[in-house]
């Protein structure tokens, strides 16, 4: 700066051009904002664009174990992927699953939050107990649902059978693992999901309540009339984050069932993860990895397409 | 405005029993770890309580160099996208220049991509750079966040205009503004966002699963999983107390800071 | 040749319409300049280009006589005070006093010699290791003015500093940025949306409006000559009373909208003879009328008893009247009452392009005066 000052008072006032003085501003104003965001940019560059493109563009190809391109193979891993019995159950068992955990989570956690917005003594403490949950790893969770799930010692089949009902093979049949993985996810994700609705309950300005008491208004009514409307940019944003975790979902199954049995709950990340590092044909599994991305692009832009249209504003 | 007694009476039982629901796998998890494994086994109530299980736990596995794993992964992580998302956040709302609102666009299209569906060149990448089993490669492809970059925009851009200005006249660098001024203003969502990022950072498990083969720098998430396959089958005492060891650090935080991440994550999350 | 030049100075944003048009202005050393005007009149960007936080689109502006259109703030050697205070929250008040020192790298001795000396002046002794938050709004509005103060930057700019403060404080605190303007002899530019504290406070006012300049001149110039419409309205309280006149030759009389009949001494008045005219008359010329100088007898429509003065309110026309009588006076809304109302009081403007013809020139005299 001093530089450009003193280059300045030496030309004749006259002389300053203004509009180079300007565009070197621009410039420097630029490069400036460049320089706070490379960090960043780079960093996008070599672990999310660069991988993202290089994933459509394995999966054209045939791959040596080394993840090292063969042989150019055209569509035919996608063809490979959807006449595959196995990845077709795959998707299936993926859909059901968004299908069993996203309500069931957004549910539970709005009853909670719910319940843990009045204004009541030690409310804090139950705040605290729904969104613990959030603090507990994949791992962990697994490990406790692992024995829960547990078909002798189990506490669920031992309460099944103290009411006189047989014992369920959770993990081990076919017709409930995917059901015993839900049900570990939905517990997971409470504490998230609670918190950012508990938030969003927070923000909404007392004084409608306020007003709605002195028309005399019910609890229900106020429930259904003001605290869903005004929540629905909060319950729109928390849809969206647990449909894309559903489909994220890996931890769960690779602890408790390893995607059995017999593939019923081979979800498409454990099916890619299996495809890719258990039998090296990181090819097909490329595939695989660009279905699931043009799935969670297809669905958070059909979230703000229609989703968008319902919500309330403030 | 007060709340009547019959429905006080009625929302505490539903707070009490939806608490315990929701805590009963983790309550379990914490006293199977103090049990003895004969009463695990036949089910019975604990009738004595020991620290046995964890001296096993930390006697058979090297679950203390793992926590320290953890520790040090989850610090550089939180560390590197506080730095990196603090930085993009202030070019984003105190800086003016050509192709802003593009690179804008750019970082909202990140959040598009899920980790999973690039993971393939991701590890090869790691792989390639020769940073399997080391520090770098379980933190660094984490530091660019776009969530954290939101965040703390939104956070930024209630500093008023004014405070820039007024440092300008002072004769301050952007630089020096976004260290001495910006950072500490927004001392709280940068202590939200860190805590955030340290839970998810402690509680990851895919990456670490693929780019860990060895004791030095493996995370005590896969620790965990390590245990309960190697374990005989029915040690669950000791399997549970390692399960304690990994969740006890995220639990201690999250109770911490509970209602500040609650704000904060509403607050990114929304606006 | 002043200390502040502005000339031909234009701005428009992505080159829409002007926001600012054509400013020429010269600001004097030592002056206390006040620009006011309605919201989006241009007066905040036109000193946020003064202070070199806009870019100027076109024209050329100099401090000190040297051209700084190309220089950053810090290089124009100036201090400003903002709307808000712009006190930073994390630091103590000593910490923000000394806030632009410290960025200027002044000598760590001189800049407690100066921080005393400025805490002092301005009452601040006591608060120096508060944070502001834990500052009045009135206590924050002086830590601002420290700032301004301690840089000793023979500039200072001030935007709307007095809005976000209650009205008894404000008062208190015009007459302390005057006072302390004087003393440490600086330029101050001020900008206000509040023609009181324009009038109060400038030694020049400007007035702007969408984007041009009305008027430029002394407080009580643009009281008495208000060079057009939009200054006369804008500039005193209650605002100036108007009304159309028509002016009939014949009759000897002036018209105002159809409804107050003035009669003209044809000799001694020169009424300007325009076809469009609209006059103006502010509230302390409708004078309460005696037996003997009664001009007209007006219905009271509302009633503002001030204390010291009482405002009556009636209608002419389509437009409502305030007059302003000094004193208390015992009237009800419906009463009739009798004014007196002279054409010499009267300024006059044309219709068509709102400029002053004539200024009310009993008045004129009236006040110089007073003064």
């Amino acid at each position: 700066m001093s530089m450009n000052s003193t280059a300045i008072q030496q030309t004749p006032k006259s002389q300053i051009n203004f509009e180079q003085v300007k565009k070197k501003q621009r410039m420097k104003n630029f490069s400036k904002g460049m320089l706070f965001l490379l960090p960043s940019i780079i960093l996008f560059s070599v672990f999310l664009f660069y991988p993202l493109a290089r994933t459509i563009y394995l999966s054209f190809f045939l791959t040596d174990a080394a993840g090292a391109t063969t042989v150019f193979v055209g569509w035919e891993n996608y063809v490979t992927m959807f006449t595959s019995p196995i990845f077709l159950q795959s998707m299936k068992s993926t859909f059901l699953f968004v299908l069993y955990t996203v309500p069931i989570t957004i549910i539970i956690s709005l009853f909670l939050a719910v319940i843990a917005n009045e204004k009541l003594k030690g409310i804090g403490f139950f705040r605290t107990i729904y969104s613990s949950t959030m603090g507990i790893s994949v791992a962990a969770a697994s490990v406790f649902w692992l024995y829960l799930f547990h078909p002798s010692m189990g506490p669920l089949n031992l309460l099944l059978n103290a009411i006189g009902a047989e014992g369920i093979g959770w993990l081990t049949d076919t017709s409930w693992a995917l059901f015993a993985i839900a049900i570990t996810t939905i517990w997971m994700n409470i504490g998230f999901t609670f918190l950012i609705l508990l938030g969003g309950l927070q923000s909404i300005d007392s004084s409608l309540y306020e007003s709605a008491d002195i028309d005399g208004a019910g609890y229900f009514y106020k429930l259904r009339r003001i605290t869903i409307p005004m929540l629905s940019p909060t319950l729109f944003f928390v849809v969206t984050v647990t449909i894309i975790n559903a489909f994220q979902t890996f931890g769960q199954i690779d602890i408790l069932t390893q995607g059995g049995p017999v593939n019923s709950t081979n979800l498409v990340v454990y099916s890619i993860y299996r495809e890719a590092f258990v039998n090296y044909k990181f090819g097909s599994a490329s595939a695989q990895a660009v279905l699931l991305f043009i799935i969670i692009l297809l669905m958070t832009f059909l979230q703000f397409k229609f989703g968008e249209r319902k919500v309330h504003y403030q | 405005m007060t709340i009547p007694t019959g429905r006080k009476v009625i929302f505490y039982i539903l707070l009490i029993i939806s608490g315990f629901l929701v805590f009963a796998p983790t309550l379990m998890a914490f006293a199977m770890s103090f049990m003895s494994n004969k009463d695990i086994m036949t089910g019975s109530l604990p009738t004595s309580l020991s620290f046995d299980n964890y001296v096993r736990a930390f006697g058979q596995f090297p679950l203390l160099k793992y926590l320290l794993n953890s520790l040090i992964i989850s610090l550089v992580i939180m560390l590197g996208q506080l730095i990196l998302s603090s930085l993009a956040a202030y070019a984003f709302v105190f800086l003016e220049f050509k192709g802003r609102d593009l690179l804008f666009f750019v970082f909202i299209a990140t959040m598009m991509v899920p980790f999973e569906a690039s993971i393939i060149p991701n590890f090869h990448i790691i792989r390639d750079l020769g940073w399997i089993d080391t520090y770098p490669g379980l933190t660094v492809p984490f530091f660019a966040m776009a969530f954290g970059t939101f965040l703390l925009r939104q956070n930024f851009k209630q500093i008023p205009k004014e405070l820039r200005e007024a440092s300008q006249i002072a004769g301050m660098g952007d630089f020096k503004f976004y260290l001495t001024v910006v950072l500490p203003v927004a001392r709280t969502s940068l202590l939200t966002l860190g805590v955030y990022g340290f839970l998810t950072s402690w509680n990851m498990y895919l990456w670490p699963l693929l780019t860990t083969t060895n004791d030095n720098v493996r995370t005590v998430q896969i620790g965990l999983k390590q245990l309960q396959t190697q374990e005989q089958l029915n040690d669950w005492g000791v399997i549970m107390a390692g399960a304690v060891i990994v969740v006890i650090p995220t639990l201690i935080l999250l109770f911490l800071g509970q209602s500040k991440l609650q704000k904060g994550l509403t607050e990114g999350a929304l606006k | 040749m002043g200390q502040i030049d502005l000339v031909d100075i234009s701005k428009s944003y992505d080159k829409q319409k002007n926001v600012l048009d054509e400013i020429n202005l010269s600001i004097e050393e030592g002056e206390f300049f006040v620009l006011v005007g309605p919201s989006g009149s241009g007066k905040s960007t036109l000193l946020r280009m003064i202070a070199g936080l806009e870019d100027i689109t076109s024209g050329t502006l100099k401090i000190s006589n040297e051209v700084v259109n190309h220089l950053p703030p810090k290089d124009r050697n100036l201090s400003m005070v903002f709307q808000n205070y712009a006190l930073y929250p994390h630091l103590s008040v000593e910490q923000n006093i000394l806030f632009g020192l410290n960025a200027k790298k002044v000598d760590k001795e001189e800049q407690q010699k100066r921080l005393i000396e400025t805490a002092e002046m301005m009452g601040l002794s006591e608060l120096l290791k508060r944070k502001p938050k834990e500052l009045s709004g009135g206590q924050r509005q002086r830590v601002a003015l420290a700032r301004s103060v301690v840089s000793e930057a023979p500039l200072c700019l001030m935007d709307e500093p007095l809005s976000n403060l209650d009205a008894k404080l404000r008062g208190q605190m015009r007459m302390e940025i005057r006072r302390l303007q004087k003393r440490l002899g600086m330029t101050m530019v001020y900008v206000t949306h509040d023609q009181v504290e324009a009038m109060t406070m400038g030694d020049r006012i400007m007035v702007l409006n969408d984007g041009k300049i009305q008027q430029v001149g002394k407080p009580i110039t643009l009281y008495n000559e208000p060079a057009n419409l939009f200054v006369a309205s804008f500039i005193g309280s209650p605002k100036m009373n108007m009304g159309k006149a028509v002016f009939h030759a014949d009759r000897n009389q002036l018209v105002i909208d159809d409804a107050l009949h003035l009669e003209i001494d044809p000799v001694i008045n020169n009424v300007p003879r325009y076809p469009n005219v609209t006059i103006g008359i502010r509230a302390e010329h409708l004078y309460p009328g005696t037996a003997e100088n009664t001009t007209h007898v007006v219905e009271v429509i509302n009633v503002e008893q001030l204390g010291n003065e009482t405002l009556l309110a009636f209608e002419v026309g389509a437009e409502v009247w305030t007059a302003k009588w000094p004193g208390q006076w015992d009237v009800q809304v419906g009463e009739k009452v009798p004014v007196h109302i002279a054409i010499e009081n009267l300024c006059f403007f044309d219709s068509d392009t709102g400029l002053l013809i004539k200024p009310a020139r009993a008045g004129k005299q009236q006040e110089v005066v007073t003064a």
